[in-house]
C-alpha cells in the first residue's frame, strides 16, 4: 500500500517550466496566479479564485452553465483558456450582488417568478439574462428565447425564466427615471 | 419570541418564493463539486471504450508513475474489497441478477463499463495518467437490439444468463380472450418509448473524508437518496452503516437519475479507506451520458378492442424492456411501477399485459421522471387516439364515453387500483375552454382543404397517474426489499423556533419552503419561524428520500402527523397551567385558550419554553416539546388532469413547432402555487422533449453516438413556447392535507399529447404513427411511408 | 475534461504568429477565439504542442473597406461582425447569416475567420463565404498570398491554410442595394449545429433574377455552392420558377448520413431550403 504522504512528496511541484503568470480582476479583486496554459478559465474560477458559485456542466459549450462575463461580455469560461483572460475583468454570480448584499435586478426577478429550481443552471442563465438586457433593455419573449439559447435548464421549462427577464427588464426601466432624480 | 395575531391568513395555498434562491441566486452554493478538503486527492476512472469483451490485461504501473499520481488500481486489484452494487427490486421468481461490480474485472458490458481508478494530487493529473495505463481488451459482439437479444444465436452479455433474458411476469384481469370476440373493432399498434439521457445539470459528483480516528467516514454525494446511499454503500464498500455519513449538500437536479447507489460512491469510499486521505470524484458529461442510468427504452405491442360505438372492452399489451447491461438500483421494476397505468382514467372489462425485460450491452436503465407511468400513459391515450381515427370519432367524445364520471369515485379500475377522486369532465372543459379546441379544430379543417404544406395538428392526453410512492406493504408484496414511508422529526425550540426534520431529499423542488409552509400551518406559527433541516443522514438519520413524486404526499403527511403529536402535548400542556381540563382548551391559529375565555391563553411558542424549562409540567409529561412521526401511506396518490397540444408540422421538412400548450391539473390542495406551476412547467417541458427531441442512438456495436449535448438534443428557450396552466381541484380523500403529488405529472401527461397532435396533424396523409422522438427525419420519413414512397 | 498539456504563446504580429508557428512544426496550432478548437481540446480529440493565439493582433481585427470590397479581419468575434455598420449597409448577408452562429457568448469569443479556418461543413460561415467567392490573405513564412474560396475549402476540416501560415482576413463583395438575401438554418435546437442550410443571395432587376449565388451548409465534407441551381435561377421571376430551379439544389453535394438526418433527408431539405431561401431573398 502506498503511503499517500511520500507519494505527494514525490512531487514537490507538477511543472518546473516556466508557466504563464496571469492577472484577472475577478468580481472587483485582482489576482496574480502561474497557471499551466491548459487551465480553462472556468477551473481558474473555481480553484484558483475560489469562485465555486460558477459550475461546469458539459464538455461541448453547449450548456452554459459557466457563464460569466468577461471584460462586460458573457463567455462560457470552459471555453476560454485563463491565460486568454489575462489582464481581463471577470464578474461571476458572485459579484452581481451589491456591497450591501442587496440582488441584482435580474437575480432579485428570479427569485420572484420562481426562475430556478434546481439552481444548477442559474448562475450562468442570470449572468446571460443580464448581457442579454445589457444589449436589448426591453426585449421581446421571442428576443427573451432566442438570447438565452446558449444556457440549458431542466427543470424550469425556462416559462419562468422568461417571465423574470420581462419582470428584470420593466423593474430596471422603471428604476431607470427614479436613478436620475438622486443627486449625484 | 415571535407571537401569532388572531385571524392568521394560513400559509398552505400561499405563492411564496423559495427560501432556497437566496444562495443558488448568489452562488454561495454547496455542490458537491465545490468542496476541497486538506490533503484531498482527486479520482479519475479508466473506461472501456468498447461495448463487450474479456479483459484480459489492465496495468497500471505507467498511471502510478505518473506526476501526481498518488495510486491506481484495476478492477481486479480491488476485487476483495467490495461487493456487488445493489439492486432493490426482484420483480419476479425467475428474475436474473448479475453480479455488478464497481470496476470491471473480468469482462466489460457496455461502453463506459469502469476498468480502473487513477488517485491524484490534481483532477489534470489524474486524467492525464488514465493515458498512461495499458489494457487490453478481447472484444466480443455487442448485444445491442433487445428482439435480436433474445433470439437464438444471440451473444450473450452476461455468460450464465440464457437469452438475455432477464425476467418475464404477466397478469390477467377480467376476460381478455371474451373482450376479443366479442369487440367488433380490434386494432394494434407498436409503440417504442425510446431511450433517454436523464440529463440533470449538474453531474454526478463524489466526495468521501474518513476520520481515521474513529474509523468513521462522511460522504458528499450529488445524490436524491442519501439514506439509501448509506445503507447500500454500507453493504458494497463493508463499513458499518453506523460510520458512514451520507450527505446530499446542494443537487442540482435528479429526475430519477440521481435516485441510484452508484459505482463511485463506492470507489469513493473504498479509496478513502486505502490511502486514509479524503477523495473526490467528479463526473464529466460525456461521463454522465455514458454512466449514469437511462430511462425508458421499451416496445411495447398494443391490441385494444372496442365496439363501433366506441365503448372499449379490452386491453392488451406485451413489452419488452431494456435492461441495459446490468441492474442498479431500480432496474427491473420500472415497467411495473406503470402496470396499474394501463387502463388511464377509463372503464373496460378486460386487461392483460407481459413484460419481459432483456439485457443488452448498453448503459443500465433506471428511473427517469415517471418511471413507467409515462410509458404506460404513452400507450393508452396514444391508442385512445388511434380507435378514435378507427371509429370516426372525435378523440374527445371517444374519452367522454369511457372515462370514469366523476360521481363514479372511488373507482377501482380494471388493473385493480383504486382511484379515490377526479373530476375529468371539468378538467377536459377547462383546457378545451383555454385552448380554444373548437375555434382551433375549425382552422384545421380549413388548412386541410387547402392542403397547407403547414398542418395543424391538436393533441389530447386524459392522463392520470399514481404516485407518492409507497405503501410498504405493497412495496413488499411487489418484491421490493425496502419500504416506503417517510420520517418526520419536529421541535419547537425553547425560543420559538421550529426545527422541521425530514426524511426526505430535495434537489430543486423546493422542501425549505414548502414543508415550513406545512408545519406553520399545522404548528400556527409563522412561516419565517420554521426551519426544514434535511439531507444529512447524521441529523435527519431516518428516510427514504425523494423520488415518485412522494415527497409531500408521504413526507409532508409525516410532518403533520408529527405537529398534530406537539400539539396534543402542548395542549396538555396549556390545560395544566391555564388550571383548566384539557376539553376545555381550544387550539387555533397558535394558540391554546380557555373556551369561552379567549383572552385566557397561552401560544405553543410560549408553552415551547415551559415545556423546556419543565418547571411546571402536568404529571408523567416529558420536557420539551419534540415529537417524530412516521408516515407510512395506505395507498397511492392519483392526481389527473387534461393536457391539449396545438401543433404546426411543417409537411416539406418535417419540423413540428409546437404552438400552445395547455396543462389543467388536478393535483388536489395546492401548498405553494408557484412551485407547483415550476413543477408543471418542468415536467412538461420534459415530456415534450421526449417526444420532440430526445434520443440516445447506439451504433451496431453498441458506441453511445448521441453522447454529448451536441447530440443529444435538449431544448433551449428558444425551442420551446410559454405553456398554459390552470387547475382544478378535487381534494385527495386519503391525507389530511387534500394533496396529491405533482413531480412527475407533466411528464407523463405531455409526452402523448405532442405525439398525438403531430399524427393529428398528418392524418390527411395517411399518417398513423411517428416514432418518437417526433423530429423532422421520422416525420418526413413517415410521410413517404404513407405515400408508399421508400423511407 | 480537460485539455492534454500544451505551451501557449500569445502572438502580438502576424509575423510573430508565423515564425512561433514555423518553429513549432506541425504540433502548432492557431487559437483564434477557441470556440471550436477548445472544446475539441476538452474532450481530447486533438493533441496540440503549443497554441498561438493571435486574437490579439491589431491587424486581424476589425472590418474596413477596399474599394467594391469588405475586408473582415479574420480575428474579428462574431459579435462584432454583425454589429458592425459596414457589414450591415455593405453585405447584410454577413449579419443575418453570423447573427445564428451558435449562442450570444459564444459569438462574443468566436472568430470569423477561425470558423472559417476551421472548416466546419456543418459551420454556417464556411459555405457562406463560398457563396459570397470571399477570399482568403494568407500569411506564411514565404509573405502573403490570396487564396479564393472556391480553392480553399479542400476537405473535410481541411483548407489551403498550410501548417505555418496563418488566415490574416477574409475579403468579401460589398453586396448592398439591389441584392436581396436569405439564410435558411435547419435545426432540430436552437443550439445545434445546421442539419443543412442554404445562404442565398440574389441580385434581382425588373422582375427577374439576374445573378444567384447559393451556398450550402453540411451538405458534404466541404461548403458546397449551388451552381447548377444558381445558373437555372438567372432569369427566373416567379416562386414556381425558382422551384423548379431549386430541384438541382442537391445535384453537386454528397451528404453524409448521421443520427440526425439521413444523406436522402439532407439532400430533401437542401431542395427544400434552398427555395425558400430564394424565394425569400428574391421578395417574390
Amino acid at each position: 500500500m502506498p503511503n499517500v504522504a511520500d507519494e505527494v512528496a514525490r512531487f514537490p511541484l507538477a511543472k518546473e517550466e516556466a508557466v504563464p503568470r496571469i492577472s484577472v480582476i475577478v468580481d472587483g479583486v485582482r489576482h496574480e496566479h502561474d497557471i499551466e496554459s491548459r487551465l480553462l478559465l472556468v477551473h481558474y474560477l473555481r480553484d484558483h479564485a475560489r469562485k465555486v458559485g460558477t459550475v461546469v456542466g458539459c464538455d461541448t459549450s453547449n450548456c452554459g452553465a459557466c457563464t460569466v462575463l468577461l471584460d462586460g461580455q458573457s463567455v462560457k469560461s470552459c471555453s476560454v483558456l485563463a491565460v486568454q483572460a489575462d489582464g481581463g475583468e471577470v464578474t461571476t454570480i458572485e459579484g452581481l450582488t451589491a456591497d450591501n448584499g442587496s440582488l441584482h435586478p435580474v437575480q432579485q426577478a428570479f427569485h420572484e417568478c420562481h426562475a430556478l429550481q434546481c439552481g444548477y443552471c442559474t448562475p450562468g442563465m442570470v449572468i446571460a439574462a443580464v448581457d442579454l438586457l445589457a444589449n436589448n433593455p426591453d426585449p421581446t419573449e421571442q428576443e427573451i428565447r432566442a438570447g438565452l439559447e446558449g444556457n440549458l435548464c431542466r427543470c424550469t421549462g425556462y416559462q419562468n425564466i422568461v417571465r423574470a427577464v420581462q419582470v428584470a427588464a420593466k423593474a430596471s426601466a422603471d428604476a431607470a427615471p427614479a436613478q436620475e432624480e438622486v443627486p449625484a | 419570541m415571535s407571537t401569532v395575531a388572531e385571524g392568521r391568513v394560513a400559509e398552505v395555498g400561499q405563492a411564496r418564493p423559495r427560501r432556497e434562491d437566496a444562495h443558488l441566486l448568489t452562488g454561495r452554493t454547496q455542490w458537491t463539486d465545490n468542496i476541497t478538503l486538506p490533503g484531498m486527492l482527486h479520482l479519475a476512472i479508466l473506461r472501456s471504450p468498447v461495448a463487450h469483451a474479456t479483459i484480459t490485461k489492465v496495468d497500471v504501473s505507467g498511471a502510478r508513475e505518473r506526476p501526481g499520481v498518488v495510486a491506481a488500481f484495476s478492477g481486479g486489484e480491488l476485487a476483495a474489497e467490495w461487493g456487488s452494487l445493489p439492486m432493490a427490486w426482484t420483480v419476479s421468481e425467475d428474475q436474473k441478477t448479475p453480479p455488478h461490480f464497481p470496476l470491471a474485472a473480468d469482462k466489460v458490458r457496455f461502453v463506459g463499463d469502469g476498468l480502473a481508478v487513477v488517485a491524484a494530487t490534481s483532477r489534470e493529473a489524474a486524467v492525464d495518467a488514465l493515458e498512461a495505463i495499458d489494457f487490453d481488451l478481447d472484444q466480443l459482439p455487442a448485444v445491442v437490439d433487445m428482439e435480436a437479444a433474445m433470439a437464438e444465436g444471440s451473444a450473450l452479455v452476461h455468460d450464465d444468463i440464457p437469452a438475455n433474458r432477464c425476467f418475464t411476469w404477466q397478469e390477467s384481469h377480467g376476460d381478455y380472450a371474451a373482450a376479443h370476440e366479442r369487440a367488433d373493432v380490434v386494432l394494434k399498434r407498436r409503440f417504442i418509448n425510446q431511450r433517454l439521457i436523464p440529463s440533470a445539470i449538474e453531474p454526478r459528483s463524489v466526495v468521501v473524508e474518513p476520520t481515521p480516528a474513529t474509523n468513521e467516514y462522511t460522504m458528499w454525494s450529488s445524490t436524491q437518496v442519501p439514506h439509501f446511499v448509506q445503507i447500500f454503500i454500507s453493504l458494497t464498500a463493508g463499513v458499518p452503516q453506523s460510520s458512514l455519513r451520507v450527505i446530499a449538500p446542494d443537487v442540482g437536479g435528479g429526475f430519477g437519475s440521481k435516485l441510484d447507489v452508484y459505482a463511485e460512491e463506492a470507489i469513493g469510499v473504498v479509496l478513502a479507506k486505502k490511502l486514509g486521505v479524503p477523495v473526490k470524484w467528479t463526473e464529466t458529461r460525456s461521463e454522465n451520458c455514458q454512466v449514469t442510468i437511462h430511462g425508458r427504452d421499451l416496445i411495447q405491442d398494443v391490441e385494444i378492442t372496442a365496439m363501433r360505438d366506441g365503448t372499449v372492452l379490452g386491453l392488451k399489451v406485451d413489452l419488452i424492456t431494456n435492461m441495459g447491461a446490468y441492474l442498479q438500483l431500480l432496474t427491473p421494476c420500472i415497467p411495473l411501477l406503470g402496470r396499474y397505468m394501463y387502463p388511464g382514467i377509463y372503464k373496460f372489462e378486460a386487461h392483460d399485459l407481459s413484460c419481459t425485460g432483456v439485457f443488452t450491452n448498453k448503459t443500465p436503465t433506471d428511473a427517469y421522471r415517471g418511471a413507467g407511468r409515462p410509458e404506460a400513459t404513452y400507450v393508452i391515450e396514444r391508442i385512445m387516439d388511434e380507435l378514435a381515427n378507427e371509429l370516426g370519432m372525435e378523440p374527445l367524445d371517444l374519452r367522454r364515453k369511457n372515462w370514469i364520471e366523476r360521481d363514479e369515485f372511488p373507482y377501482t379500475t380494471v388493473a385493480g387500483l383504486e382511484y379515490d377522486s377526479g373530476d375529468y369532465e371539468k378538467a377536459t372543459a377547462r383546457a378545451t375552454e383555454l385552448l380554444g379546441y373548437d375555434d382551433l379544430r375549425r382552422e384545421q379543417q380549413a388548412r386541410r382543404d387547402r392542403n397547407d404544406p403547414v398542418q395543424i395538428g391538436i393533441g389530447v392526453s386524459t392522463y392520470t397517474e399514481m404516485c407518492g410512492l409507497a405503501p410498504s406493504r405493497w412495496l413488499g408484496r411487489e418484491g421490493y426489499i425496502a419500504g416506503g414511508w417517510e420520517a418526520a422529526t419536529v421541535r419547537v425550540l425553547p425560543l420559538g423556533k421550529v426545527e422541521v426534520v425530514t426524511g426526505t431529499s430535495p434537489h430543486g423542488q423546493g422542501h425549505e419552503t414548502t414543508f415550513a409552509q406545512v408545519a406553520a400551518d399545522a404548528l400556527g406559527v409563522p412561516y419565517d419561524d420554521v426551519v426544514v433541516v434535511h439531507g444529512d443522514t447524521r441529523t435527519a438519520p431516518l428516510g427514504l428520500d425523494t423520488y415518485g413524486s412522494r415527497s409531500l404526499v408521504v413526507g409532508g403527511m409525516a410532518i403533520v402527523k408529527a405537529c398534530e403529536k406537539i400539539v396534543e402535548k402542548a395542549q396538555a400542556l396549556a390545560a395544566h397551567q391555564l388550571e383548566v381540563d384539557v376539553r376545555d382548551v381550544e387550539f387555533a391559529a397558535g394558540r391554546f385558550s380557555v373556551l369561552g375565555s379567549a383572552e385566557q391563553g397561552k401560544s405553543i411558542q410560549e408553552l415551547a419554553f415551559a415545556s423546556f424549562v419543565a418547571h411546571d409540567l402536568p404529571a408523567g409529561a416529558d420536557p420539551i416539546l419534540t415529537a417524530d412521526a412516521v408516515m407510512d401511506p395506505d395507498t397511492f396518490s392519483v392526481p389527473h388532469g387534461t393536457h391539449l397540444a396545438h401543433v404546426e408540422v411543417d409537411t416539406e421538412t418535417g419540423k413540428v413547432d409546437l404552438k400552445q400548450y395547455v396543462a389543467v391539473d388536478d393535483i388536489g390542495k395546492v401548498v405553494n402555487p408557484l412551485v407547483v406551476d415550476g413543477q408543471i412547467h418542468g415536467g412538461v417541458a420534459q415530456g415534450v422533449s421526449q417526444a420532440l427531441f430526445e434520443e440516445a442512438v447506439y451504433d451496431d456495436d453498441g458506441n453511445l453516438t448521441s453522447g454529448t449535448f451536441v447530440d443529444y438534443l435538449l431544448p433551449t428557450s428558444a425551442d420551446l413556447p410559454s405553456f398554459t396552466t390552470d387547475r382544478t381541484e378535487t381534494p385527495s380523500t386519503t391525507n389530511p392535507l387534500g394533496v396529491k403529488g405533482v413531480g412527475e405529472t407533466g411528464t407523463i401527461a405531455s409526452t402523448p399529447a405532442i405525439v398525438n397532435a403531430v399524427v393529428d396533424a398528418l392524418r390527411p396523409l395517411g399518417v398513423n404513427d411517428v416514432p418518437m422522438p417526433c423530429s423532422p427525419m421520422h416525420v418526413w420519413q413517415a410521410i413517404r411511408a404513407a405515400k408508399g414512397e421508400p423511407r | 475534461m480537460i485539455p492534454v498539456e500544451f505551451d501557449y504563446v500569445r502572438a502580438g504580429s502576424v509575423d510573430e504568429a508565423v515564425s512561433t508557428l514555423r518553429e513549432r512544426g506541425e504540433d502548432a496550432k492557431v487559437l483564434g477565439g477557441g470556440q471550436s478548437l477548445i472544446p475539441i481540446l476538452r474532450l481530447r480529440l486533438a493533441y496540440p504542442d503549443v497554441l498561438v493565439d493571435v486574437s490579439r493582433i491589431d491587424e486581424m481585427r476589425g472590418v474596413r473597406e477596399d474599394g467594391d470590397r469588405l475586408v473582415i479581419g479574420a480575428a474579428t468575434t462574431h459579435d462584432e461582425v454583425l454589429r458592425d455598420p459596414l457589414v450591415r449597409t455593405h453585405c447584410p448577408v454577413i449579419a443575418e447569416v453570423t447573427q445564428t452562429v451558435a449562442d450570444p457568448a459564444v459569438r462574443h469569443r468566436g472568430t470569423f475567420g477561425g470558423s472559417i479556418a476551421h472548416a466546419d461543413p456543418a459551420g454556417d460561415l464556411p459555405a457562406l463565404a463560398l457563396a459570397l467567392d470571399a477570399s482568403m490573405e494568407i500569411a506564411g513564412s514565404g509573405g502573403r498570398r490570396t487564396v479564393s474560396a472556391s480553392e480553399f475549402f479542400v476537405d473535410y476540416l481541411q483548407t489551403a491554410i498550410q501548417p505555418a501560415e496563418v488566415l490574416v482576413s477574409v475579403s468579401v463583395p460589398k453586396l448592398g442595394a439591389g441584392w436581396g438575401h436569405r439564410y435558411e438554418k435547419f435545426h432540430r435546437v436552437a443550439h445545434a449545429w445546421a442539419l443543412v442550410g442554404v445562404v442565398a443571395a440574389v441580385r434581382r432587376s425588373d422582375g427577374s433574377i439576374d445573378e444567384a449565388r447559393i451556398g450550402l451548409v453540411n451538405m458534404g465534407p466541404t461548403p458546397i455552392r449551388a451552381r447548377a441551381v444558381e445558373q437555372a435561377l438567372t432569369g427566373a421571376s416567379s416562386a414556381a420558377a425558382v422551384s423548379d430551379a431549386a430541384g438541382s439544389a442537391a445535384e453537386a453535394a454528397s451528404p453524409s448520413s448521421d443520427l440526425h438526418a439521413s444523406a436522402e433527408f439532407r439532400s430533401h431539405l437542401a431542395r427544400v431550403l434552398t427555395k425558400r431561401a430564394v424565394v425569400a431573398a428574391a421578395g417574390l
